[in-house]
């Protein structure tokens, strides 16, 4: 198929970006978004051109690295990520915008590459169970039972990729905060940092600069790992929790 | 003097394992290497390339201790090394299942799954370690898959018959990673780790013989600068990249090991590579990556082709009875649970047979309809949901009512740099860990033991046995960028740079990297003939000529460039590329993942000749095209004799 494609380029953070318009011939549906991409770039180097920069890595859906809203939509129409998105969601002669996420707290870095190591801060922040190397007690001291290891599952399943973060109006970085939340909180190893941990990576969260929640619910619909919306109720009912119990002590 | 006319130098050995039983050797080497004192060690600083399970758990636990880590990775985050791509578990000899299993089993089960060629004493501690493992995993909140009354499940997986695989449904690899990520966070946020994402390791500093640290370049901004450091730890992962296709990450590379094989690291094993036998089949030439659907889908799926050749009807047209289970036939015993070798290898017979299915030919039928009918479609989906799910957006054919289609693709390296018991490589102060050395694995790794051995590394191994190099080693010198050596790399690594920039032909790094992957896959994938290998030997050096000739890299060195990473990737594949495959020309016998057609059993299998080949071969580098010399360990079984490997 043949397509029109109008890609956001950016030369550095500090540059003015703008959308440039390419045509691409003979692209397979059996292609990947992101092999569609490698095809335009092998013709941007041919032609003495910058190919387009972006992020990309397993091309498996798990790394969390691709990052493109797609048509508007954070990794396209499925839902999906972008690397696991196939020109068969796509037709002959379509036209097709590709920009970067767009949010105050993910910084431009070229083109469709953004810098998203405010949520490395976050998880810095209190996003782990302290257990050094060694400290360990045998596994089966502590049973789980398997309703709540699967919820821990559910969350920790969260790719790190930022879609909840580019779909949301006020670019708010709730679910992915409540996803490494609810995954240690819910957990027996977790519970000695349970209020800590909420308290320290929302307060890093805020000061990253993400926007806050109005449960307009637009992460959870782009999530590619169905985060569930409810995850975010669950971290404010931690929070408050927390503040109150650690205003008691 | 040709490439092939390399010279057998002087025998390598490992002098730090112990002698004495196998089960002690660990703990009286952990109680004989030296210790630094708490107080002392935040004066060492370590660095370690990296980020993966090997390499985030290593940088985590050693900054624990104390050290002062400096950590580097190419990935914009540590969470996205492509560890975190593992699907199907971990194994460890918890015995749980009370099915036989014991870390002697587990050693036993390695060194026989890795065709004898791997060094027991590295296989004992590692058998000995996993248990440990999943301990520390468990208590970092790894979510493992758990029975109804709280323990952890376990399933079975290719070459063994115990169960003593855990996982975390289709996604064992990113859970794991994820742990050491937080581990590694948590001193991240406490300072004791400088960590550097987006930043490459392009050169290794050796300064009076020792590793004394690394140049690397900034990718955001193009910077190349120079990190110094007391020790340096390489945990940057296999090169099966090499073959453009496989199922490594886009970016994956061989560049921080073949650097620091240049400056004198030996490289052990090189043609070990493991053809992973569940991969989605390639659908053409745009392919970009292949995709892996885990080993444990042969615990529930039966793999099977037509009986007769060119059968194009569709699989539910075809009666039993006309359908040919070869693995369940050839191998009653292991069934479709043979080691990944043999699977692949049985795979493509059956295809060069003219009995593949799909397009081209080149795939055989994976399918669950009996498991189905068995467990029922909820069980199933419980058990493999998210990689029916991954497969049907791929292919865009259901699993639930078509049977896969898989072929066999490039997965996993079982070389690497050469390391001693301590993991320390023929350069002192510089360690490689995980999938970067050649340790554990021999001539075929077992399925779910990477993360094994990635993990056993980094978290229990290297840092007990770093202690050992850093109080030997207490005060060295310090390095400045001033220093003759240190400018002397530091203008290479420019030079080669500017130098990419500069041709200005007419071919992009892709393709040269394209041409010399499917010549790898032609001659020195899953069956190696000494003409073909001579053949790809010509070859490789004409395709670096010509990319030094024709190579394009658009931009500058000072921004964020893409196909300039990419370009210097292809560089060294194109050196590495050459000596995969004099190391394959070299091992005249059939082992493991190393199939030499001229070496095989009667009845096709592989023909292993114990007699010359009972080695591992370690490298040393010489010059660019210049014929390495070889430098052998021999391999001592002590504890499990080698035979004739049977899965029938």
């Amino acid at each position: 198929m043949k397509l029109t494609l109008r890609v956001w380029r950016q030369r550095d953070a500090d540059a003015e970006g703008a959308m440039s318009t390419y045509e691409v011939d003979g692209i397979s549906s059996d292609m990947s978004f992101l092999e569609m991409l490698d095809v335009l770039n092998e013709q941007l180097i041919l032609a003495g051109e910058d190919p387009v920069a972006f992020d990309h890595d397993c091309r498996e859906g798990i790394c969390g690295a691709c990052s493109l809203v797609i048509n508007g939509d954070a990794h396209g129409p499925e839902r999906t990520t972008t690397c696991q998105l196939h020109m068969r969601s796509f037709k002959d002669g379509d036209t097709i915008d590709i920009e970067p996420w767009r949010a105050a707290a993910f910084p431009v870095i070229r083109d469709l590459v953004v810098d998203r190591s405010a949520f490395d801060r976050i998880i810095q922040a209190g996003g782990y169970i302290t257990a050094p190397t060694g400290s360990a007690p045998e596994a089966h001291a502590t049973p789980v039972p398997k309703p709540d290891a699967d919820f821990a599952f559910e969350h920790a399943e969260c790719i790190g990729c930022g879609a909840c973060v580019a779909a949301c109006p006020n670019g708010a970085a709730m679910l992915f905060t409540s996803a490494k939340v609810n995954h240690l909180g819910v957990l027996p190893q977790g519970a000695p940092e349970r209020e800590t941990r909420v308290l320290d990576m929302v307060a890093q969260m805020d000061e990253e600069g993400f926007g806050g929640c109005t449960l307009a619910g637009e992460c959870a619909t782009a999530c590619p790992k169905g985060i569930p919306l409810v995850s975010i109720t669950s971290m404010n009912k931690e929070w408050l929790r927390a503040t109150r119990k650690v205003a008691k002590r | 003097m040709t490439y092939t006319d390399y010279v057998t130098g002087e025998p390598v050995a490992d002098t730090k394992a112990p002698a004495g039983p196998i089960n002690e050797r660990w703990d009286k080497r952990r109680f004989e290497a030296k210790l630094v004192n708490p107080a002392n060690r935040r004066k060492h600083t370590v660095i370690v390339v990296g980020t993966g399970l090997a390499g985030g758990s290593a940088g985590a636990t050693l900054a624990e201790q104390g050290y002062h880590v400096v950590q580097f990775c190419y990935q914009d985050s540590p969470r996205r090394a492509h560890s975190i791509a593992a699907q199907g578990g971990i194994n460890a000899a918890k015995n749980y299942r009370n099915d036989g299993d014991s870390v002697h089993r587990l050693f036993y089960d390695t060194v026989k799954g890795g065709d004898f060629r791997a060094r027991e004493s590295n296989v004992h501690r590692l058998a000995q370690i996993s248990v440990e493992i999943i301990d520390q995993c468990v208590a970092q909140g790894v979510p493992f898959a758990r029975e109804y009354g709280g323990l952890l499940d376990t399933r079975s997986f290719g070459g063994v018959q115990v169960s003593r695989t855990f996982y975390a449904r289709g996604q064992t690899g990113q859970q794991l990673l994820l742990g050491a990520y937080q581990a590694l966070s948590r001193q991240i946020a406490a300072g004791n780790v400088e960590m550097h994402p987006r930043t490459e390791m392009l050169d290794l500093i050796v300064v009076d013989g020792r590793a004394r640290g690394i140049v690397a370049r900034d990718l955001i901004t193009g910077k190349i600068s120079t990190y110094f450091a007391d020790a340096v730890v390489l945990a940057s992962g296999g090169y099966g990249n090499v073959f453009y296709l496989s199922t490594n990450a886009m970016n994956s590379n061989a560049t921080a090991i073949w650097r620091a094989h240049r400056r004198g690291a030996y490289f052990a094993n090189p043609c070990f590579t493991q053809i992973h036998p569940t991969c989605i089949p390639r659908t053409g030439d745009h392919q970009s990556k292949l995709t892996l659907m885990s080993e444990s889908l042969r615990n529930d799926g039966r793999i099977w082709v037509p009986r007769a050749k060119g059968d194009d009807r569709p699989p539910n047209r075809i009666p039993e009875d006309e359908r040919d289970y070869y693995l369940e036939r050839i191998y009653p015993s292991f069934g479709n649970l043979v080691p990944r070798d043999i699977a692949s290898r049985a795979a493509k017979n059956v295809c060069d047979e003219g009995r593949g299915v799909g397009p081209g030919g080149q795939g055989v039928y994976l399918d669950f309809a009996d498991a189905i009918r068995r467990m029922g479609r909820k069980a199933v989906e419980a058990k493999y949901g998210n990689l029916f799910d991954m497969y049907q957006r791929i292919t865009d054919e259901d699993p639930y009512e078509v049977p896969m289609r898989i072929y066999p693709a490039v997965h996993y390296t079982m070389g690497g740099l050469w390391v001693d018991y301590d993991l320390q490589t023929t350069i002192p102060g510089l360690f490689a860990i995980g999938e970067a050395n050649f340790s554990d694995h021999g001539a075929n790794r077992l399925g779910a033991s990477a993360l094994m051995q990635g993990l056993a590394d980094g978290y229990f191994v290297l840092p007990a046995t770093i202690n050992d190099y850093l109080a030997r080693n207490p005060h060295q010198e310090p390095v400045t960028d001033q220093h003759p050596v240190v400018q002397e790399v530091l203008a290479e690594t420019e030079d080669r740079l500017n130098l990419l920039l500069s041709v200005d032909g007419d071919r992009t790094p892709d393709s040269f990297h394209r041409e010399v992957g499917e010549l790898m896959w032609e001659f020195c994938g899953m069956a190696r003939t000494d003409a073909g290998l001579r053949k790809a030997l010509e070859r490789i050096p004409q395709i670096r000529e010509e990319f030094w000739r024709r190579i394009k890299v658009p931009g500058t060195g000072e921004e964020f460039n893409q196909s300039l990473e990419k370009a210097n990737r292809v560089v060294d594949y194109l050196e590495l590329a050459e000596l995969m495959c004099l190391d394959a020309l070299h091992r005249a016998e059939s082992c493991g993942g190393h199939f030499r057609e001229e070496s095989q059993t009667p009845d096709g299998e592989a023909a292993r000749r114990d007699d010359e080949f009972a080695y591992a071969a370690a490298w040393e580098f010489t010059g660019t095209g210049e014929a390495p010399t070889l430098h052998k360990e021999d391999l001592v079984f002590e504890y499990v004799h080698p035979t004739q490997r049977s899965y029938a």
